[in-house]
Protein backbone atom coordinates (compact mmCIF):
# COMPACT_ATOMS: atom_id res chain seq x y z
CA UNK A 1 0.00 0.00 0.00
CA UNK A 2 1.54 3.66 -0.95
CA UNK A 3 1.52 6.58 1.32
CA UNK A 4 -0.85 9.19 0.42
CA UNK A 5 1.35 12.13 -0.54
CA UNK A 6 1.11 15.59 1.52
CA UNK A 7 -1.21 17.04 -1.22
CA UNK A 8 -3.68 14.37 -1.04
CA UNK A 9 -4.18 14.57 2.82
CA UNK A 10 -4.38 17.86 2.60
CA UNK A 11 -7.80 17.48 0.73
CA UNK A 12 -8.88 15.83 3.49
CA UNK A 13 -10.83 17.94 5.24
CA UNK A 14 -10.60 16.42 8.61
CA UNK A 15 -7.16 15.69 9.16
CA UNK A 16 -5.86 14.46 12.54
CA UNK A 17 -2.81 16.41 13.57
CA UNK A 18 -2.06 14.81 16.93
CA UNK A 19 1.24 13.67 17.74
CA UNK A 20 0.58 10.67 20.30
CA UNK A 21 -1.51 7.77 19.83
CA UNK A 22 -4.65 8.20 21.20
CA UNK A 23 -5.59 4.26 21.42
CA UNK A 24 -9.45 3.14 21.99
CA UNK A 25 -10.42 5.62 25.26
CA UNK A 26 -8.59 8.63 24.05
CA UNK A 27 -10.66 8.06 20.72
CA UNK A 28 -13.81 7.89 22.64
CA UNK A 29 -14.18 11.79 23.66
CA UNK A 30 -14.49 12.42 19.88
CA UNK A 31 -17.00 9.85 20.33
CA UNK A 32 -19.19 12.20 23.38
CA UNK A 33 -18.68 15.29 21.29
CA UNK A 34 -20.25 13.28 18.30
CA UNK A 35 -23.31 12.68 20.93
CA UNK A 36 -23.78 15.92 21.48
CA UNK A 37 -23.22 17.28 18.54
CA UNK A 38 -25.79 14.59 17.06
CA UNK A 39 -28.81 15.59 19.69
CA UNK A 40 -28.12 19.30 18.50
CA UNK A 41 -28.77 17.80 14.94
CA UNK A 42 -32.19 16.11 15.79
CA UNK A 43 -33.69 18.66 18.38
CA UNK A 44 -32.56 21.84 16.14
CA UNK A 45 -34.57 20.08 13.36
CA UNK A 46 -31.27 20.88 10.91
CA UNK A 47 -32.29 17.21 9.71
CA UNK A 48 -34.80 17.68 8.95
CA UNK A 49 -35.97 17.62 4.89
CA UNK A 50 -38.57 19.74 5.67
CA UNK A 51 -35.96 22.61 7.14
CA UNK A 52 -33.62 22.01 3.99
CA UNK A 53 -36.20 22.75 1.77
CA UNK A 54 -37.30 25.80 3.78
CA UNK A 55 -34.00 27.41 3.59
CA UNK A 56 -33.70 26.51 -0.15
CA UNK A 57 -37.11 28.21 -0.41
CA UNK A 58 -36.17 31.45 1.69
CA UNK A 59 -39.19 30.89 3.75
CA UNK A 60 -37.25 30.62 7.24
CA UNK A 61 -34.53 32.03 8.96
CA UNK A 62 -34.01 29.13 10.69
CA UNK A 63 -30.94 27.22 9.43
CA UNK A 64 -29.36 31.00 8.00
CA UNK A 65 -29.56 31.46 11.73
CA UNK A 66 -27.87 28.12 12.71
CA UNK A 67 -24.88 28.42 9.91
CA UNK A 68 -24.44 31.91 10.39
CA UNK A 69 -24.27 31.39 14.70
CA UNK A 70 -22.49 28.41 14.45
CA UNK A 71 -20.02 30.44 11.67
CA UNK A 72 -19.57 33.39 13.85
CA UNK A 73 -18.86 31.29 16.76
CA UNK A 74 -16.53 29.11 15.16
CA UNK A 75 -14.63 32.59 13.56
CA UNK A 76 -14.82 33.84 16.96
CA UNK A 77 -13.02 30.70 18.92
CA UNK A 78 -10.09 30.58 16.02
CA UNK A 79 -9.56 33.59 16.56
CA UNK A 80 -8.97 33.32 20.11
CA UNK A 81 -6.92 30.37 19.47
CA UNK A 82 -4.91 32.12 17.28
CA UNK A 83 -4.60 35.33 19.16
CA UNK A 84 -3.68 33.52 23.04
CA UNK A 85 -1.76 30.47 21.29
CA UNK A 86 -4.21 28.13 23.01
CA UNK A 87 -2.50 25.07 23.12
CA UNK A 88 -4.41 21.56 23.20
CA UNK A 89 -4.81 19.14 26.53
CA UNK A 90 -1.68 17.37 25.38
CA UNK A 91 0.35 20.96 25.55
CA UNK A 92 0.52 20.98 21.34
CA UNK A 93 -0.13 23.97 19.08
CA UNK A 94 -3.13 23.86 17.41
CA UNK A 95 -2.18 23.34 13.70
CA UNK A 96 -4.82 24.86 11.02
CA UNK A 97 -4.84 23.77 7.54
CA UNK A 98 -5.00 26.54 4.48
CA UNK A 99 -7.30 25.63 1.89
CA UNK A 100 -6.07 25.21 -1.43
CA UNK A 101 -8.76 26.01 -4.70
CA UNK A 102 -9.42 23.91 -7.20
CA UNK A 103 -12.21 23.96 -9.24
CA UNK A 104 -13.55 20.23 -7.71
CA UNK A 105 -14.82 23.35 -5.18
CA UNK A 106 -17.40 25.04 -7.43
CA UNK A 107 -18.21 21.47 -10.10
CA UNK A 108 -18.49 18.86 -6.45
CA UNK A 109 -19.98 22.38 -4.56
CA UNK A 110 -22.56 21.80 -7.66
CA UNK A 111 -23.10 18.67 -7.17
CA UNK A 112 -23.28 18.36 -4.06
CA UNK A 113 -26.04 21.90 -3.29
CA UNK A 114 -28.14 19.00 -5.88
CA UNK A 115 -27.96 15.88 -3.31
CA UNK A 116 -28.76 18.04 -0.03
CA UNK A 117 -31.72 19.20 -1.88
CA UNK A 118 -33.03 16.42 -2.50
CA UNK A 119 -31.78 14.52 0.90
CA UNK A 120 -32.67 17.07 3.13
CA UNK A 121 -28.96 15.59 4.61
CA UNK A 122 -25.73 16.90 4.29
CA UNK A 123 -23.01 14.42 5.19
CA UNK A 124 -23.47 15.19 9.22
CA UNK A 125 -27.29 14.81 9.52
CA UNK A 126 -27.67 11.43 7.25
CA UNK A 127 -25.95 9.52 10.63
CA UNK A 128 -28.18 11.86 12.82
CA UNK A 129 -31.00 10.49 10.62
CA UNK A 130 -30.33 7.24 10.83
CA UNK A 131 -30.03 7.09 14.46
CA UNK A 132 -33.24 9.02 14.87
CA UNK A 133 -35.01 6.32 12.97
CA UNK A 134 -35.16 6.81 9.70
CA UNK A 135 -33.80 3.98 8.76
CA UNK A 136 -33.95 3.75 4.73
CA UNK A 137 -31.41 6.62 5.03
CA UNK A 138 -29.09 4.01 5.53
CA UNK A 139 -29.46 3.42 1.48
CA UNK A 140 -28.69 7.00 1.28
CA UNK A 141 -25.66 6.53 3.63
CA UNK A 142 -23.87 3.87 1.72
CA UNK A 143 -24.88 5.18 -2.07
CA UNK A 144 -23.02 8.60 -0.55
CA UNK A 145 -20.16 6.02 0.54
CA UNK A 146 -20.76 4.43 -3.09
CA UNK A 147 -20.35 8.19 -4.59
CA UNK A 148 -17.22 9.02 -2.88
CA UNK A 149 -15.72 5.62 -3.88
CA UNK A 150 -16.62 6.56 -7.73
CA UNK A 151 -14.90 10.17 -7.11
CA UNK A 152 -11.47 8.39 -5.91
CA UNK A 153 -11.83 6.02 -8.73
CA UNK A 154 -12.33 8.57 -11.43
CA UNK A 155 -10.19 11.11 -9.82
CA UNK A 156 -6.92 11.33 -11.73
CA UNK A 157 -9.77 11.93 -14.85
CA UNK A 158 -11.58 14.55 -13.25
CA UNK A 159 -10.72 18.53 -13.13
CA UNK B 1 -39.72 16.98 35.15
CA UNK B 2 -39.67 21.05 33.59
CA UNK B 3 -36.33 20.37 32.49
CA UNK B 4 -37.17 17.28 30.25
CA UNK B 5 -40.42 19.40 28.64
CA UNK B 6 -37.69 22.56 28.16
CA UNK B 7 -35.36 20.29 26.59
CA UNK B 8 -38.01 18.36 24.12
CA UNK B 9 -39.30 21.85 22.55
CA UNK B 10 -37.20 22.43 19.40
CA UNK B 11 -34.78 24.06 20.07
CA UNK B 12 -33.88 27.67 18.23
CA UNK B 13 -31.52 28.66 16.33
CA UNK B 14 -29.40 31.36 18.73
CA UNK B 15 -29.12 27.84 20.47
CA UNK B 16 -28.14 25.00 18.24
CA UNK B 17 -25.69 27.24 16.19
CA UNK B 18 -23.13 28.68 19.34
CA UNK B 19 -23.54 24.94 20.12
CA UNK B 20 -22.92 23.85 16.85
CA UNK B 21 -19.69 26.70 16.48
CA UNK B 22 -18.28 25.27 19.81
CA UNK B 23 -17.72 22.07 18.13
CA UNK B 24 -14.92 23.65 15.99
CA UNK B 25 -12.79 25.00 19.12
CA UNK B 26 -13.66 21.31 21.10
CA UNK B 27 -12.17 19.36 18.29
CA UNK B 28 -9.03 21.38 18.23
CA UNK B 29 -8.33 22.15 21.34
CA UNK B 30 -8.88 18.03 22.90
CA UNK B 31 -6.91 16.45 19.91
CA UNK B 32 -5.74 18.85 17.34
CA UNK B 33 -8.55 18.02 15.26
CA UNK B 34 -10.13 19.80 12.41
CA UNK B 35 -13.79 20.13 12.21
CA UNK B 36 -15.00 18.27 9.61
CA UNK B 37 -17.25 14.91 8.32
CA UNK B 38 -17.51 13.90 4.82
CA UNK B 39 -13.99 12.82 5.20
CA UNK B 40 -15.67 9.76 6.91
CA UNK B 41 -16.57 8.67 4.07
CA UNK B 42 -13.95 8.44 2.68
CA UNK B 43 -12.38 6.40 5.68
CA UNK B 44 -14.90 4.01 5.64
CA UNK B 45 -13.96 3.51 1.65
CA UNK B 46 -10.28 3.23 2.87
CA UNK B 47 -10.99 0.76 5.47
CA UNK B 48 -13.73 -1.51 3.61
CA UNK B 49 -12.90 -1.13 -0.46
CA UNK B 50 -9.58 0.98 -1.16
CA UNK B 51 -9.16 -1.40 -4.09
CA UNK B 52 -5.84 0.31 -4.87
CA UNK B 53 -7.11 3.01 -5.75
CA UNK B 54 -4.58 5.97 -4.43
CA UNK B 55 -7.22 8.26 -3.03
CA UNK B 56 -7.71 5.38 -0.55
CA UNK B 57 -5.01 3.73 0.03
CA UNK B 58 -3.66 5.78 3.40
CA UNK B 59 -3.37 4.79 6.69
CA UNK B 60 -7.58 5.45 8.01
CA UNK B 61 -6.49 3.98 10.87
CA UNK B 62 -4.90 7.33 11.79
CA UNK B 63 -8.00 9.19 10.93
CA UNK B 64 -9.85 6.56 13.25
CA UNK B 65 -11.34 9.49 15.48
CA UNK B 66 -13.42 10.87 12.49
CA UNK B 67 -15.46 7.42 12.40
CA UNK B 68 -16.15 7.59 16.07
CA UNK B 69 -17.35 11.05 15.93
CA UNK B 70 -20.16 10.33 13.64
CA UNK B 71 -21.06 7.26 15.37
CA UNK B 72 -21.42 9.08 18.28
CA UNK B 73 -23.39 11.30 16.22
CA UNK B 74 -25.48 8.21 14.94
CA UNK B 75 -26.10 7.48 18.95
CA UNK B 76 -27.00 11.17 19.56
CA UNK B 77 -29.41 11.01 16.92
CA UNK B 78 -30.76 8.15 18.78
CA UNK B 79 -30.84 9.39 21.71
CA UNK B 80 -32.69 12.86 20.69
CA UNK B 81 -35.18 11.09 18.56
CA UNK B 82 -36.20 8.79 21.45
CA UNK B 83 -35.97 9.82 24.49
CA UNK B 84 -35.68 13.72 24.30
CA UNK B 85 -38.55 13.88 20.79
CA UNK B 86 -40.88 16.67 20.34
CA UNK B 87 -44.36 15.16 20.81
CA UNK B 88 -45.84 18.35 18.60
CA UNK B 89 -45.75 17.72 14.85
CA UNK B 90 -42.92 19.86 13.67
CA UNK B 91 -43.79 23.64 12.94
CA UNK B 92 -42.55 24.90 9.25
CA UNK B 93 -43.40 27.89 7.47
CA UNK B 94 -46.93 27.85 5.62
CA UNK B 95 -45.33 29.39 2.73
CA UNK B 96 -43.30 25.73 2.64
CA UNK B 97 -45.99 23.56 3.64
CA UNK B 98 -48.49 25.20 0.53
CA UNK B 99 -45.45 24.49 -1.95
CA UNK B 100 -44.70 21.24 -1.19
CA UNK B 101 -48.56 20.76 -0.64
CA UNK B 102 -48.37 21.68 -4.82
CA UNK B 103 -45.92 18.96 -5.33
CA UNK B 104 -48.00 16.25 -3.99
CA UNK B 105 -46.34 16.05 -0.23
CA UNK B 106 -49.16 14.41 1.90
CA UNK B 107 -47.19 13.29 5.44
CA UNK B 108 -46.12 16.43 7.39
CA UNK B 109 -46.06 14.91 11.09
CA UNK B 110 -42.74 13.85 10.93
CA UNK B 111 -39.35 15.21 10.80
CA UNK B 112 -39.38 14.02 6.84
CA UNK B 113 -42.12 13.59 5.23
CA UNK B 114 -43.33 10.02 5.38
CA UNK B 115 -44.42 9.29 2.02
CA UNK B 116 -40.85 9.71 1.16
CA UNK B 117 -38.60 8.42 3.45
CA UNK B 118 -40.73 5.02 4.02
CA UNK B 119 -38.87 1.60 3.86
CA UNK B 120 -41.53 1.00 0.70
CA UNK B 121 -40.66 2.89 -1.37
CA UNK B 122 -36.82 1.83 -1.28
CA UNK B 123 -37.76 -0.41 -4.94
CA UNK B 124 -39.44 2.15 -6.43
CA UNK B 125 -38.24 5.06 -8.87
CA UNK B 126 -38.96 7.64 -5.84
CA UNK B 127 -36.53 5.75 -3.58
CA UNK B 128 -33.95 5.33 -6.42
CA UNK B 129 -33.56 9.65 -7.19
CA UNK B 130 -34.28 10.06 -2.85
CA UNK B 131 -31.79 7.80 -1.58
CA UNK B 132 -29.53 6.63 -4.25
CA UNK B 133 -28.92 9.10 -6.76
CA UNK B 134 -29.34 11.77 -3.60
CA UNK B 135 -27.09 9.72 -1.62
CA UNK B 136 -24.28 9.57 -4.60
CA UNK B 137 -24.53 13.27 -5.31
CA UNK B 138 -23.77 14.34 -1.57
CA UNK B 139 -20.83 11.71 -1.99
CA UNK B 140 -19.24 12.49 -4.79
CA UNK B 141 -20.08 15.87 -4.71
CA UNK B 142 -18.83 16.59 -1.01
CA UNK B 143 -15.24 14.69 -2.06
CA UNK B 144 -14.98 16.50 -5.14
CA UNK B 145 -15.06 19.65 -3.26
CA UNK B 146 -12.80 18.31 -0.56
CA UNK B 147 -15.36 19.16 2.02
CA UNK B 148 -19.23 19.33 3.33
CA UNK B 149 -20.91 21.96 5.17
CA UNK B 150 -18.91 21.30 8.21
CA UNK B 151 -15.22 21.20 6.72
CA UNK B 152 -16.21 24.28 4.33
CA UNK B 153 -19.10 26.28 5.60
CA UNK B 154 -18.16 25.92 9.05
CA UNK B 155 -14.48 25.31 9.65
CA UNK B 156 -13.21 26.54 6.49
CA UNK B 157 -14.97 29.84 6.81
CA UNK B 158 -14.22 30.10 10.42
CA UNK B 159 -10.73 29.94 9.41
CA UNK B 160 -10.94 32.53 7.19
CA UNK B 161 -10.67 30.33 4.00
CA UNK B 162 -12.03 31.71 0.70
CA UNK B 163 -12.09 28.73 -1.08
CA UNK B 164 -14.19 27.62 1.53
CA UNK B 165 -16.62 30.49 0.77
CA UNK B 166 -16.74 29.72 -3.01
CA UNK B 167 -17.83 25.81 -2.06
CA UNK B 168 -20.50 27.28 0.44
CA UNK B 169 -21.97 29.66 -2.61
CA UNK B 170 -21.74 26.50 -4.66
CA UNK B 171 -23.90 24.27 -2.41
CA UNK B 172 -26.37 26.77 -2.26
CA UNK B 173 -26.62 27.13 -5.44
CA UNK B 174 -27.10 23.72 -5.76
CA UNK B 175 -29.51 23.25 -3.43
CA UNK B 176 -31.46 26.11 -5.21
CA UNK B 177 -31.21 24.83 -8.38
CA UNK B 178 -32.56 21.52 -7.33
CA UNK B 179 -35.41 22.83 -5.59
CA UNK B 180 -36.65 25.78 -8.08
CA UNK B 181 -35.79 24.09 -10.99
CA UNK B 182 -35.39 20.32 -11.26
CA UNK B 183 -37.52 19.27 -7.92
CA UNK B 184 -40.89 20.15 -9.67
CA UNK B 185 -39.78 18.24 -12.39
CA UNK B 186 -38.90 14.94 -10.28
CA UNK B 187 -42.01 15.50 -8.56
CA UNK B 188 -44.68 14.53 -11.73
CA UNK B 189 -42.66 11.25 -11.98
CA UNK B 190 -44.02 10.00 -9.44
Amino acid sequence: MEKIDVEEMLACDAPNDMKQEEGFVGNLKYGVVGILFGIVFVKAEIVSWFRIQEMFRLQSFHMYGVIGSAIVVGMLSIWLIKRFKIKTIAGDEVVFHPKKFNSGQIYGGLLFGLGWAITGACPGPLFAQIGSGFVVVLVTLLSAIAGTWVYGYFRPRLP
Amino acid sequence: MELLEFVRQPWPWYVAGPLIGLTVPALLLIGNKSFGISSSLRHICAACIPANIPFFSYDWKHEIWNLVFVAGILIGGFLAGHFLANPEAIQISPQTVADLKALGIRDFSGLMPGDIFNVANLFTLKGLVFFVLGGFLVGFGTRMAGGCTSGHSIMGISNLQWPSLVATCCFMAGGFAMTHLILPHLMKLF
